[in-house]
C-alpha cells in the first residue's frame, strides 16, 4: 500500500467553505477517474496534489507520494506533473526547445539533445524539434506536451480534461497513447473529466464529485 | 438629407453605400501627427540655420558647429543615455523581479494596491517627494542622525543632482515601477499565467525561474511598446531631470530647455541642433535596447535548453518584494514630505518633524496657487473633452465601418509618447515664431492633445471592445439607429470606463511640462510649470504648496471617476463592480 498517490481525507475549504472532500488511492499504473460537472472544483483539487492553490482556498487532509508527504513541499520539489486540455507549448520555444524545458537537467548538451530527438521519435514526431509549435496538428502538440511531461521524470501524474479538445479520431488514439506510457512507467495517474468515455477507456476506479 | 444607415462590420457588400469619409480617425491623426510632424520641421530648419524670425537664413552648419564646440555635450549626451537605458533597466528588471516572485500571492495584492493610486502622481510631484525623502537635509539622514551619522547639520553631499544621475535614475525608477507593473498586469489578463505557472513548476521549475521562461516572453511581446515609452522619456525626460539630475553639465534635454529660455533668440538655433542629437541619440537608444532584446533572448534560449531549475530562488523573492515595498514606500513617504512641507513653520535638522505647522505657506501662495489651478483646469478641461470627442468618435467609427486597429496603427499612437518630447516642442515653438503666431493657451491645449489622445485610446479600447456587443443587436432589432444605440446604450454603460479614462486623460494633461513651457512661451502658468520653476530655488514649502495642488488636480478626477458611476448607478446592481 506504500506505493502510489495517496489522498487522505482530503478537504478543500473555499473561504473557509468547504468545496469538495475525497479519500482515495491510486496504484502505480492505474488511473482514478474523478468526473462531475464544472464548477464542482475538480481543477481545484489538482491544483491542491501540484501546490498551486489559490490563495482563496485552503487544504485539509494528507497527500502522499511514495511515502513523500507532498503538502509541505513547494510544487517544484511535489513531482507530480500536469497535462491540460490544451497542450500549452510555449510558443516562444522551438518544439525541441519545450522539450529541452522539460527534460531533467543534467548531461551534455549533445547528450541532452539525444535525449529530445529520442523522445521524439517514440512518439513518431522524428525530425520536429526546430518545428514552430505553432505548425502542429491538435495531436502532434499533444504528443509533444504528453513527452515534455514525461520528460521532467514526474512519480505521478496529473490530467485535467486532456482529451476534451480533440475531434473524437483523435482522442482515442491521444488517449491510448497517455495511457500506455504511464502504465509503462507505473505511474499512478489521477485524471478529471467530464466526459464519460474517458473514465471507460481508463478502465480503473471512478469517483463521483457532485 | 438622411444618410443610410451605417451597417455593422462585414456587412459590406457594396462600397457604393458608404456613408461618409471617417471624420474621426482623419481628425485624431490630424492633431495627433500635425504637431508632431510641424515640430519635427520647425526644429529641422533652425538646426540646418535657417530662422528667419532670429535673422538668420540658411541653410548652414553652423548651429551644428556651434554644438560640438561646447564642451558639455560629450558628458552630457553621456549623461542622458546612460540614465535613460540604466533606469529603465532596472525598472524593468524590479517589475519583472515582482511580478515573477509574487504574482497571485496576498502580498502582491498588498503590493499592487499600494502602488496604483501613484500612477497618476505627476512626475515633477514624485520627483520632489523622493527629493525631500534623500536630500541631505532630508527624512533619511534626519531618521539617521545624529545618533548614527553624528550630523548636528545636513552634511554637504552632493546627494540631489549627483553628477552620475544616480538621484536622477532613482526618481525616474521610482516613478516608472508602478507605471509597467499596472500595465503588466492588465497584460498579464490575456495570458494564461496560472496554468502555465502550474505546468512549468509541476517540471520542479523554482518560480521566479518558471515565470521567466514561461510567462515574461508572452508579457514582453505584449508590453513592448510601453517599455519603450519608458525608455524613450527617461532618455529625454525634462522636469524629473531639473529637480533630480545633475546641473553642469544637465542632460542634454535640461540644456536644451536652457537654451530655448535664453533671452538671446540666437540660442534657438544651437538647441535646434541639440534636439536633433537628441533624437539620434534616442534612436541609438533603442538600437541599443533592441540588441540587448536579442541577446537576452539568446542567452534564455540557452538556458531554456540547459533544462536547470533554478530551485534555490528565495533570496530573489525576498529582493523583489524589498524593491517593491521600497518604490512604493520612497512615493508614499515623499508624498507625506510634501504635506509636511506645506504646512511646516520652523523645522530644524535633525528633527523628524516641524516644531510647529501653520497656515502660512498656502495663505502666502493662495493667489498664485490658485491662479495656477485654474489654468491647469481649463488646458486639462479643454484638451480632455476635445481628446474624448475624438477618441469615442474613433472607436465608434471603427466599430461601424468594421476597422480594427492594426499593429502599425498602434505605433502610430505610441509615436507622440515614443518620440522624445525636446526633439519636436523647440521646433513647435520656432515654427510658430516663425509664423509669427504668438504662442499662447491654444498652441498649449493643442501640444496636451498630441499628448492626451493616446491614454485615452489607450484606456478606452479595452472596455470598448470587451462591450458585449449583442446589446447593439438587441437594441437594434427594437429599432434603434447606431447613434441612439451610442447615446443610450453603449455610452452609459460605460459610463466607468469613460470617467477613468478622463481622470487619466487630466492626469496626463496635468503633469505636462515641456509642452506647457514651449509651446506656451513661457507665459501659460500651470501648476507644473510653477512647481518646476521653484526647483532652483529651494524654497521647500512653496514647493510643497504646489506639488501638492499639482498631485490633488491629477487624483481628485480619479476619485470622482471612482464615485460618480457608484452614485448615478445605485440602483443597477449590473452596472456597479463591473
Amino acid at each position: 500500500m506504500a506505493n502510489g498517490l495517496h489522498l487522505e481525507q482530503v478537504r478543500i475549504l473555499k473561504d473557509g467553505a468547504p468545496l469538495i472532500e475525497i479519500d482515495t488511492h491510486v496504484a502505480p499504473g492505474s488511473v482514478l477517474t474523478i468526473m462531475g460537472p464544472s464548477g464542482v472544483g475538480k481543477s481545484t483539487l489538482l491544483s491542491a496534489i501540484i501546490g498551486t492553490l489559490p490563495p482563496a482556498f485552503s487544504l485539509q487532509g494528507h497527500v502522499r507520494l511514495e511515502d513523500r508527504d507532498l503538502l509541505p513541499l513547494p510544487p517544484e520539489d511535489r513531482c507530480v506533473g500536469i497535462l491540460f486540455q490544451d497542450a500549452l507549448l510555449f510558443p516562444h520555444l522551438s518544439v525541441g526547445a519545450n522539450l529541452a524545458f522539460g527534460l531533467a537537467q543534467g548531461g551534455t548538451r549533445a547528450e541532452r539533445r539525444a535525449q529530445i530527438d529520442a523522445a521524439l521519435a517514440e512518439v513518431g514526431l522524428e525530425g520536429f524539434a526546430d518545428r514552430d509549435p505553432e505548425t502542429l496538428s491538435g495531436g502532434q502538440r499533444a504528443r509533444v506536451a504528453l513527452m515534455r511531461m514525461l520528460l521532467s521524470e514526474p512519480k505521478a501524474l496529473l490530467l485535467d480534461e486532456p482529451f476534451s479538445g480533440l475531434d473524437a479520431a483523435l482522442r482515442e488514439q491521444v488517449r491510448a497513447l497517455v495511457f500506455d506510457h504511464a502504465r509503462a512507467r507505473a505511474l499512478p495517474v489521477l485524471m478529471v473529466t467530464h466526459d464519460q468515455e474517458d473514465a471507460d477507456a481508463a478502465g480503473g476506479e471512478v469517483v463521483r464529485l457532485e | 438629407m438622411r444618410l443610410p444607415r451605417a451597417p455593422r462590420a462585414g456587412q459590406y457588400s457594396d462600397m457604393k453605400y458608404l456613408p461618409r469619409l471617417p471624420l474621426f480617425p482623419l481628425l485624431t491623426v490630424l492633431f495627433l501627427l500635425g504637431p508632431l510632424v510641424a515640430g519635427l520641421w520647425g526644429t529641422l530648419l533652425p538646426a540646418f540655420g535657417h530662422f528667419p524670425a532670429g535673422g538668420h537664413t540658411g541653410p548652414s552648419l553652423d548651429p551644428f558647429r556651434a554644438l560640438w564646440n561646447w564642451p558639455g555635450l560629450s558628458d552630457a549626451s553621456r549623461l542622458s543615455l546612460v540614465t535613460g537605458v540604466v533606469s529603465a533597466v532596472l525598472s524593468l528588471a524590479i517589475t519583472a523581479l515582482i511580478l515573477a516572485g509574487w504574482t497571485g500571492t496576498r502580498g502582491f495584492r498588498v503590493l499592487e494596491r499600494l502602488l496604483s493610486p501613484f500612477l497618476s502622481v505627476p512626475h515633477a510631484a514624485a520627483a520632489f517627494g523622493l527629493a525631500f525623502l534623500i536630500a541631505p537635509s532630508g527624512w533619511i539622514a534626519r531618521l539617521l542622525s545624529p545618533w548614527l551619522t553624528g550630523w548636528e547639520r545636513p552634511p554637504d553631499l552632493l546627494i540631489l543632482n549627483d553628477p552620475w544621475g544616480l538621484s536622477l535614475i532613482a526618481g525616474m525608477v521610482v516613478k516608472e515601477v508602478p507605471f509597467l507593473l499596472l500595465m503588466s498586469i492588465a497584460a498579464l489578463g490575456q495570458i494564461d499565467g496560472r496554468r502555465r505557472m502550474a505546468l512549468s513548476q509541476s517540471m520542479g521549475y523554482g518560480r521566479i525561474k518558471a515565470w521567466m521562461i514561461a510567462i515574461f516572453p508572452a508579457l514582453y511581446a505584449r508590453i513592448r511598446l510601453p517599455v519603450l515609452v519608458v525608455l524613450t522619456w527617461a532618455m529625454s525626460v525634462v522636469d524629473v531631470a531639473v529637480i533630480l539630475g545633475p546641473s553642469t553639465p544637465p542632460t542634454l534635454s535640461v540644456q536644451i530647455v536652457r537654451w530655448m529660455s535664453d533671452p538671446d533668440i540666437g540660442f534657438r538655433l544651437l538647441a535646434a541642433a541639440a534636439a536633433l542629437w537628441q533624437l539620434v541619440l534616442v534612436v541609438a537608444g533603442v538600437g541599443l535596447w533592441f540588441l540587448g532584446e536579442a541577446l537576452i533572448a539568446r542567452l534564455a534560449r540557452r538556458q531554456v535548453e540547459a533544462g536547470r531549475r533554478g530551485r534555490s530562488d528565495t533570496a530573489l523573492r525576498v529582493a523583489g518584494f524589498a524593491l517593491g515595498t521600497t518604490v512604493s514606500l520612497s512615493l508614499l513617504l515623499g508624498f507625506l514630505g510634501l504635506i509636511i512641507w506645506s504646512f511646516a513653520g520652523f523645522w530644524s535638522f535633525p528633527d523628524l518633524l516641524p516644531d510647529q505647522f501653520t497656515l502660512r505657506s498656502w495663505m502666502r501662495h493662495r493667489t498664485g496657487s490658485l491662479d495656477a489651478l485654474g489654468e491647469t483646469a481649463l488646458i486639462a478641461g479643454v484638451s480632455v473633452t476635445i481628446g474624448m470627442i475624438l477618441t469615442i468618435g474613433c472607436l465608434e467609427t471603427e466599430e461601424r465601418y468594421g476597422l480594427r486597429l492594426t499593429q502599425r496603427g498602434m505605433w502610430l499612437i505610441y509615436l507622440p509618447l515614443i518620440l522624445p518630447q525636446t526633439a519636436f516642442l523647440p521646433g513647435l515653438q520656432t515654427l510658430l515664431l516663425n509664423l509669427g503666431l504668438g504662442m499662447g493657451r491654444l498652441p498649449v491645449i493643442l501640444a496636451h492633445l498630441v499628448f492626451v489622445l493616446p491614454y485615452l485610446r489607450l484606456s478606452l479600447e479595452g472596455p470598448w471592445q470587451s462591450w458585449d456587443s449583442r446589446q447593439a443587436t438587441v437594441a437594434k432589432a427594437l429599432g434603434a439607429t447606431p447613434n441612439q444605440i451610442l447615446w443610450r446604450v453603449r455610452l452609459p454603460m460605460l459610463l466607468a470606463p469613460l470617467l477613468t479614462a478622463t481622470a487619466v486623460g487630466v492626469a496626463v494633461s496635468v503633469g505636462q511640462y515641456l509642452p506647457t513651457l514651449l509651446a506656451g512661451g513661457g507665459r501659460v502658468e500651470t501648476l507644473t510649470t510653477e512647481a518646476i520653476a521653484l526647483a532652483s530655488g529651494g524654497d521647500r514649502r512653496a514647493i510643497g504648496v504646489f506639488g501638492l495642488m499639482q498631485t490633488a488636480a491629477a487624483m481628485l478626477p480619479f476619485a470622482l471617476a471612482l464615485a460618480l458611476p457608484a452614485l448615478v448607478w445605485r440602483n443597477r446592481k449590473g452596472l456597479l463592480n463591473g
